[in-house]
């Protein structure tokens, strides 16, 4: 008997995932709990394990190919067809204490299975080595790529790179509504089905507001509403199409990208899941929580001290580098359990103190940003918070991080000083309160006791979610990270 | 109009058709010295007699057994059954003789009879005395079933089964005798059998319940009202036979649809609704059918905790309207 397997769903608010790489191949013997396939997802890149013992049937989902949640993507044969008959009746016995042992030690439980995260993932890499949709051809605007249909509903794009060899892209071309329609895999309830034929609506052309990006009934009306009204109004028709978001709806629709623009020279960059994540994460928090920004002048004399006292023995013992952010990541720690209105998250109901701390770090990666989450944070001590910031930030970059890491963060700082700024307005994490941002630490003539001094001094900026807290209590809580970080006990230990 | 609670809209109604129509009994357990165990019927024997206001044996097959052979000599009797959980001794005479008469005496014969119980939970009642069996019922030709919400409606449907020819299965929701009011036109009218009510106008979601439910289903709207969300409020009202043609008329507009109510969902009057909707809406839909009841359990827990937990409140209510809001 053929079991499906089909696309799980890969952490929170994940609508489908991309085949990244077959383990298996047709034909091979596969082992209950044994991984069979990659997936990259927006936020997560999964092996994925088999459900049942057997022989791995057919591929219904080829590499590179988007599938939706709850999609098949394979097929695996159970019971003795894959084994030959000789096999499966002489070595009764043998064979089915190989099965026992496979089980017992290649995975624990299906809970605990390795679930390696890394937001670029296999998108990105294939944008890598590919890294235009169309390079020879430049002349003509950004061919379609031409549609194929797959088995199982999914569809991917297929087209000829610069070799001439026909690669599967993931979301080749631009896509300016939400979930794509035109390759069948958006799900349409009759009624919007009903509508869309009697209006003489695109539905590719609508950013859905339902479950996943789902067109709903109300976004085809309102759709509707504005077409006409800018027919009436003698504008193109369809040109500013953007139904808004149902009043309280979590995400205000952003408003719809214009179709690409491409002249002769330019070049498209395929869009991948993960820079969609990005973008569709900052509108929505731009659009959700009302931004409000400031900053504090930090001298960091001492720290500044203290690491260059210290680094070296530290870097001996600890096996990473002393810098500035587990300094500046304790101050924050100590700071939020002062001022919980800054560990919270809003809600219709109130606002929710929460009650641990998980402090997300911005990591900048070339391709992607990522924003690993350090749980309960505040347990930690500074030498502590520097090696696990040095491991996650390793393991972003190697695409190990796993999910619980990536996801349930409380409070983020950014560390862009790192990048040499010294002045920056950063997006809040949603569902977070606020973000941090530690700027350079840069020497400056300052007046120390009516004199003028040379200091090292970092900017320290916080953008706040303005319907949790208001000024008052957000320059209060910076004041007191400043207050830390300037007032640093030099003689401490760094354990 | 004058203002009434709902037990004393239902006492006006079988006041009113007694001294209207000397056919009309009340025949049940405690109906007649006592007044009811709810006082449903207080005052009433002692303003029309014992013999019409009878007090009943403990024996509901023997309640429903006489009120058919009275019905069938010409009276127009009211059976009582002090609580719905009490009804299931009196189901062959319903099922078996009041249902079928009509039929197999090729329309020579017909049972103008109402049996009214008291059902629903919510009152501390535990497993004898919170049960919800309308959807036994339903399931039956030959008999209608009525499930009032509002004062207007008790004494309007009560009327009108009291004046209908055939069988009528009568459920007062026990919570709501004394917690509900509302207004009460003076004098004669009715509320035509078979006919649901638009208690509120929407347009994003039609939510279908009955009965006390109903009162929820207002406060929960309310709730969503506030995010944008229009939600539509159908009272049933009168579950069998349903109102076929408000049910796809508010489904077809709506798109999406959720059919609350206290009972558990397996084979009930949700599972006909949704079917309905299926059937006459298919091509409106733009979120699956959505159903929300009691648990699949086999009665209502006694310990107020675990009530809470087998009722669908507000809150529950609300969370699965946002769930189909957001679908």
């Amino acid at each position: 008997m053929a079991v499906t397997v089909t696309m799980p769903q890969l952490g929170e608010s994940v609508t489908e995932g991309t085949i990244a790489r077959w383990l298996k191949q047709p034909g091979e013997p596969v082992a209950r709990y044994e991984s069979i396939v990659e997936v990259a997802s927006d936020k997560v890149n999964a092996e994925i394990p088999a459900p049942t013992d057997g022989t791995f049937g057919e591929v219904i989902a080829p590499e590179g190919a988007v599938v939706t949640v709850g999609q098949p993507i394979c097929t695996i044969e159970q019971g003795a067809e894959g084994a030959s008959d000789g096999q499966a009746a002489g070595g009764g016995t043998a064979r089915s204490e190989a099965e026992v042992e496979v089980r017992s030690e290649a995975v624990p439980a299906p809970e605990a299975l390795p679930r390696e995260v890394g937001p670029a993932a296999q998108a990105a890499r294939s944008e890598a080595a590919r890294p235009t949709v169309s390079a020879e051809p430049p002349t003509s605007p950004a061919p379609p790529a031409a549609p194929i249909e797959v088995p199982g509903r999914i569809a991917a794009s297929v087209q000829a790179d610069d070799g001439g060899e026909a690669a599967i892209v993931p979301r080749a071309g631009p896509e300016p509504a939400g979930e794509a329609a035109s390759d069948g895999r958006m799900h349409v309830t009759p009624a919007v089905r009903m509508l869309a034929r009697e209006h003489d609506v695109d539905l590719t052309q609508i950013r859905g507001s339902g479950i996943g990006g789902r067109v709903t009934k109300k976004d085809v009306l309102e759709y509707v509403q504005q077409r006409d009204a800018a027919g009436r109004r003698g504008e193109r028709p369809g040109a500013q199409a953007a139904p808004a978001a149902p009043p309280g709806a979590p995400a205000a629709a952003p408003a719809l990208a214009p179709a690409a623009d491409l002249q002769e020279g330019d070049r498209l960059l395929p869009m991948t899941n993960v820079r969609r994540a990005i973008a569709d994460h900052m509108v929505r928090s731009r659009h959700t929580s009302p931004h409000a920004w400031l900053m504090v002048e930090v001298d960091m004399s001492r720290v500044v001290r203290v690491r260059e006292a210290r680094k070296n023995e530290f870097k001996a013992t600890y096996g990473v580098s002393l810098t500035y952010l587990p300094f500046v990541a304790r101050a924050v720690l100590g700071s939020l359990r002062r001022f919980p209105t800054l560990n919270a998250q809003w809600s219709e109901e109130g606002i929710v103190l929460k009650r641990d701390i998980h402090l997300g770090i911005a990591v900048a990666l070339e391709e992607n940003l990522v924003v690993p989450v350090l749980r309960n944070a505040d347990r930690l001590s500074l030498s502590g918070l520097a090696q696990a910031m040095a491991d996650l930030g390793e393991r972003a970059r190697a695409n190990r991080l796993k999910l619980d890491e990536i996801q349930g963060g409380t409070f983020t700082v950014n560390n862009t000083g790192a990048l040499g700024t010294v002045l920056t307005q950063a997006i809040i994490n949603q569902p977070q309160a606020a973000i941090l941002t530690m700027d350079a630490v840069i020497k400056r003539p300052v007046v120390v006791d009516d004199m003028i001094g040379i200091r090292p001094i970092m900017n320290l900026g916080l953008s706040f979610d303005h319907r949790l807290n208001d000024g008052l209590q957000a320059a209060r809580f910076v004041q007191d990270v400043r207050t830390q970080l300037e007032e640093l006990d030099e003689a401490a230990s760094l354990l | 109009m004058p203002v009434r609670t709902y037990v004393d809209a239902i006492r006006e109604a079988m006041r009113e058709e007694m001294r209207r129509d000397r056919r009309v009994m009340v025949f049940g357990e405690d109906v007649g010295a006592k007044g009811g165990v709810f006082g449903v019927t207080e005052g009433l024997q002692k303003e029309f007699g014992e013999w019409r206001v009878m007090d009943a044996p403990l024996a509901e097959s023997c309640i429903v057994g006489v009120s058919v052979g009275a019905a069938l000599n010409g009276m127009r009797p009211i059976a009582e059954i002090q609580f719905q959980d009490f009804i299931l001794p009196a189901v062959d005479q319903i099922i078996s003789e009041a249902a079928k008469m009509r039929y197999r005496s090729a329309g020579d014969w017909n049972v103008p009879m109402v049996i009214r119980a008291p059902f629903g939970g919510g009152v501390h009642g535990a497993l004898y005395h919170s049960q919800s069996l309308e959807a036994m019922f339903c399931h039956v030709p030959g008999l209608k079933v009525v499930v009032p919400s509002t004062p207007h409606d008790a004494k309007g449907l009560l009327v009108a089964a009291i004046r209908d020819p055939d069988p009528v299965l009568y459920f007062e929701h026990k919570k709501a005798y004394r917690s509900i009011r509302g207004e009460v036109p003076e004098g004669d009218y009715t509320v035509p059998l078979g006919t649901a009510r638009l208690a509120r106008e929407g347009e994003d979601i039609a939510l279908f319940t009955y009965g006390l439910m109903v009162h929820t289903a207002l406060e929960a709207a309310q709730r969503l009202e506030r995010d944008g969300f229009s939600v539509e409020v159908v009272d049933l009202r009168c579950l069998r036979p349903l109102d076929r043609g408000a049910i796809v008329r508010s489904a077809r507009r709506c798109g999406k649809v959720l059919v609350a109510q206290e009972a558990n969902l397996a084979v009930s009057v949700a599972s006909e609704v949704s079917a309905i909707v299926a059937e006459e809406c298919f091509e409106y839909l733009d979120a699956p059918v959505m159903r929300i009841g009691g648990p699949e359990v086999p009665a209502m827990p006694f310990a107020r905790p675990l009530e809470d937990f087998y009722l669908v409140g507000t809150d529950k209510l609300e969370a699965k309207l946002r769930q189909l809001a957001r679908y």
